[in-house]
This record gives C-alpha cells, sequence and structure tokens, in this order.
C-alpha cells in the first residue's frame, strides 16, 4: 500500500520534492493506462522530452550527413578510400549503444555531445554506403552524355550525378533517421533527456502509464518521420514516380 | 588500448560470472529467436507461395525497422510487467518483420520458369514448394533470418534495463564493474551477434541442396545488420 502511495510523487521527471497530490484512482492503483495523467502531464513531461528527441535525431543525421557525404565523395573518387573507411564506420556501428554512451562520459561527461558523437558515430554506416552505392549506380550513358555535352567534373557530379543518386541518398537517409531515433530512446541513459527519460524513470516506479506513454510516443515518432521522408523522397524524385506510376 | 586490455582482464577474472551472464543472454535471445521463426517462416513462405499479401509481406520490414527497440520494451513492460516471457515478446515483436519480409520475398521471387518446369514434370503443389521454391529461396530467407537474428542478440543487451537479465546487466552496472566491465560486456555482446550470424551461416549452408551450393554468394556484410543496438 505504502508503495502505491509514492507512486504518484516519484514519477513524472519534475521535482522530487513530495508535493503530496492527490492522484486518481487510477494513478494510485496503476491500472493500464491513465489518460488523466497523461494530459496532465503533457506539457511538463512528454511534450519537452518529444522535442528533444527530434533534436537529438536531426543533429545527429545532419552531422552524420555532412561526413558520410564527404567521405563517399572521398572514396567515390579515390577507390583504395572505400576499404579503410567501410571498416571504421562497420566497427563503431557494431558497439552496444548502451556501452558507446557510457564509454563516452569519460571524455565528454554527462552531456549531449557524448551522445552525440555516439549517434552520429551510427549514422556513418548507413549513410556512407547508400550515397557511394547511389553514385556508383549512376549508368554509364548518362556519364558519357554529360562529358560530350562538355560538362566538367564538378557540374557533372551536382547536375548529373548527385541527382541521379538521390532515391539511394534518400533511402539511407530514412534508414538512419529511424535508427537514430531508436538509439536516442538509449541515450537517456547518461541522461540527455529525449523520450528515453520517460522509459528510464518508469523502471524505477514501475507506472505503467509511462511505460506505455513514452513508447508509444517513440513509435509514433519513428514511423511519422518515416513517413515524412517517403514523401520527401517522391516530391526530390518525380522521375522516379512517374517510371512508377 | 589499455582499456581493452583490461576489458579482457576483466573476463579472465571473473570468468564464471561472465559466463552465466552470457548463458542468460543466449537463453532470451535463443527463446526470442525461436518464437519469431516459428511465426514469421511459415507466414512468409506461405504467402509467397500463393503470392498474396505482398502488401503485409513487403511492409513488415519497413515498419518493423522503423519501431524503436527501447519503446517496444517499455510498451511490453507497460502492458505485460516485467519479466523475461515480457521482454521477449518485445524482441519477437522486433525480430518477426525482417525474417517474415525476407521469407516472403525470396519464395514469392523464385523463377516462374524453375516451378512451371517442376509442374510439366508432375510435381505436386506440396512438392513444388518443398523440392523447388524452398531450396531456391534460402539464400534470401536466411539473410532475412540473420538479420532478426543479430538483431535480437544486440537489442537483449536492453533487456537488462527492464530486468531481463543477460550482458546488458554487465553494461548497465558501470557503478559496479566499472568501465572495464562495460567494455568486456559490449565485447561479449558484439562477438555473440558475429557467433549467431555465423552459426545461421552454417545452418544455411547445410540446409542448402549441394547443386545449389555454389551460387551462394555473399548476400550481405555482416556487420551491417548489427541494428538498433
Amino acid at each position: 500500500m505504502l508503495a502505491q502511495l509514492a507512486l504518484p510523487i516519484a514519477q513524472g521527471g519534475g521535482p522530487v520534492i513530495p508535493t503530496f497530490q492527490r492522484g486518481s484512482d487510477c494513478v494510485r492503483e496503476n491500472r493500464q493506462f491513465c489518460w488523466d495523467w497523461f494530459s496532465s502531464h503533457w506539457s511538463s513531461t512528454f511534450q519537452p522530452r518529444l522535442i528533444e528527441h527530434i533534436e537529438l535525431t536531426a543533429i545527429a543525421v545532419g552531422i552524420g550527413f555532412v561526413i558520410a557525404f564527404v567521405a563517399a565523395l572521398v572514396a567515390y573518387r579515390w577507390d583504395w578510400a572505400v576499404n579503410p573507411a567501410t571498416a571504421v564506420f562497420a566497427l563503431v556501428y557494431t558497439i552496444p549503444s548502451l556501452a558507446f554512451f557510457q564509454l563516452m562520459v569519460p571524455f565528454t561527461g554527462l552531456t549531449r555531445l557524448s551522445a552525440e558523437i555516439a549517434l552520429v558515430s551510427y549514422t556513418l554506416l548507413i549513410l556512407f554506403r547508400n550515397i557511394l552505392t547511389g553514385l556508383r549506380e549512376v549508368p554509364a550513358d548518362a556519364l558519357e552524355a554529360a562529358q560530350a555535352m562538355g560538362l566538367t567534373r564538378r557540374q557533372t557530379l551536382w547536375r548529373v550525378e548527385l541527382p541521379l543518386a538521390m532515391p539511394a541518398i534518400m533511402a539511407g537517409i530514412r534508414i538512419a533517421t529511424v535508427t537514430i531515433i531508436s538509439l536516442a530512446t538509449v541515450a537517456a541513459f547518461i541522461g540527455v533527456g529525449g523520450l528515453g527519460e520517460p522509459i528510464f524513470n518508469a523502471i524505477q516506479t514501475g507506472f505503467k502509464t509511462q511505460f506505455i506513454a513514452a513508447g508509444v510516443l517513440a513509435v509514433l515518432l519513428a514511423l511519422v518521420t518515416d513517413a515524412v521522408l517517403v514523401v520527401v523522397q517522391r516530391l526530390l524524385t518525380p522521375w522516379a514516380r512517374a517510371k512508377v506510376g | 588500448m589499455q582499456s581493452i586490455i583490461d576489458a579482457f582482464q576483466f573476463i579472465g577474472d571473473n570468468l564464471h560470472f561472465m559466463l552465466t551472464k552470457t548463458l542468460e543472454h543466449l537463453a532470451l535471445s535463443g527463446a526470442a529467436i525461436a518464437v519469431s521463426l516459428v511465426i514469421a517462416i511459415p507466414l512468409g513462405v506461405t504467402l509467397g507461395h500463393l503470392h498474396k499479401g505482398s502488401f503485409l509481406a513487403i511492409n513488415a520490414s519497413n515498419i518493423g525497422r522503423a519501431l524503436p527497440s527501447l519503446a517496444i520494451i517499455s510498451i511490453g513492460i507497460g502492458i505485460l510487467g516485467i519479466g523475461f516471457i515480457n521482454v521477449m515478446v518485445a524482441m519477437v515483436v522486433l525480430a518477426v518483420p525482417p525474417m517474415l519480409t525476407n521469407a516472403y520475398v525470396a519464395v514469392d521471387g523464385v523463377d516462374p520458369d524453375a516451378v512451371e518446369a517442376a509442374r510439366a514434370v508432375g510435381m505436386s503443389p506440396r512438392q513444388v514448394l518443398w523440392k523447388v521454391e524452398i531450396p531456391l529461396a534460402l539464400p534470401l530467407m536466411f539473410a532475412g533470418i540473420r538479420t532478426g537474428a543479430v538483431y535480437v542478440v544486440a537489442t537483449a543487451t536492453l533487456a537488462a534495463i527492464a530486468g531481463g537479465g543477460g550482458l546488458g546487466d554487465v553494461i548497465v552496472n558501470q557503478a559496479s564493474y566499472g568501465t572495464e566491465g562495460v567494455i568486456a560486456g559490449a565485447l561479449m555482446v558484439t562477438a555473440l551477434a558475429f557467433l549467431v550470424e555465423g552459426l545461421f551461416a552454417v545452418i544455411q549452408r547445410l540446409l542448402t541442396p549441394r547443386a545449389l551450393r555454389h551460387e551462394e554468394g555473399p548476400v550481405e556484410l555482416l556487420a551491417p545488420v548489427i541494428e538498433g543496438t
């Protein structure tokens, strides 16, 4: 009985100072899902975590894309760079995230920087492979035509190769983004916020509503983002859509 | 570099403990993989054989790939509570999609000429399935099984947070086991993932009829399948 009474105090991610508010019956009995609790904690607990989650993901995919893009261009131009780059990116990719986040802490502390270093690292292999594959699969005819039209190497890259590689590049961004949304929940383990935070808090309290609310929000974020990126991909590559239709 | 050496030292010093954790990890992963196989493979093969349900089968992996593993575990705890079975159910949700999609695509994509030839020589639909479609579909089917299996082994690390035990217990308890413990746990999980991947590669080879073995190329790279750890 005591533990149940303590529940509404400990959860919520707010101050730990007991407020002795009276929770609803649903909250006190820790029923499956308490809408009243969720709606009253949306603006204090869930909305800020959702925004943090989006920020963590956007920064990681953004920086990861710049690094992977440069690496892929280098590897596209100079073939010998492919294997070492792939090996390094694959190596960091295999580190379990729970360990990676913790291992950054001695160097950069319990900060967003630690989380972002790990998250960026996980994007590199996916983005690098997709950008490189996209560039390599540009038809030789298109390159020849570009050359015949007198385009310089730089012009060929920006006007022919990259647009034709766009479907593969977008597919990479899509996979990388949903992967990072997933991994960013784990980043809360080192206290950088995001939707993982209410999950880790719920593990301390056993409060079901919080488990389900945070989990469902993270799943929705991932699915909605995935769907939005599919639409963006279609808008960026109208010719691919014409072929299908 | 020193910390890697310390980690191996840690494994050596705590061999019994690390083996216990590894066995827990394997038990949890093994159960999840087995249940996933039982659900995904018959369903995928049947749909592929009938050439039906492509929307479901193909989108399963797109949606499955997007599902955040910790969020699924969290929802699982919220509904079922903390414990072995419940964490396992969450991992099954994550492992079924790639297995299902690959099984479907593999069987669905078997060369129609081969199927027609089999029918022409008088094979029953059942014989066509077992003697032609499944053997030809094995490499691609196993690519999905391997992806799902490695995903489970990696995600089982997160199960520790939810009281599922396994090597994740060592990784989350830096306070008790130190940095060397975290690295040791991470090394063991990675090694286990590669081991499971290799194990399924061997099973795939054993199941593939001898005449088809020479065709078997590397279906995909080894490392990239370790996703969403």
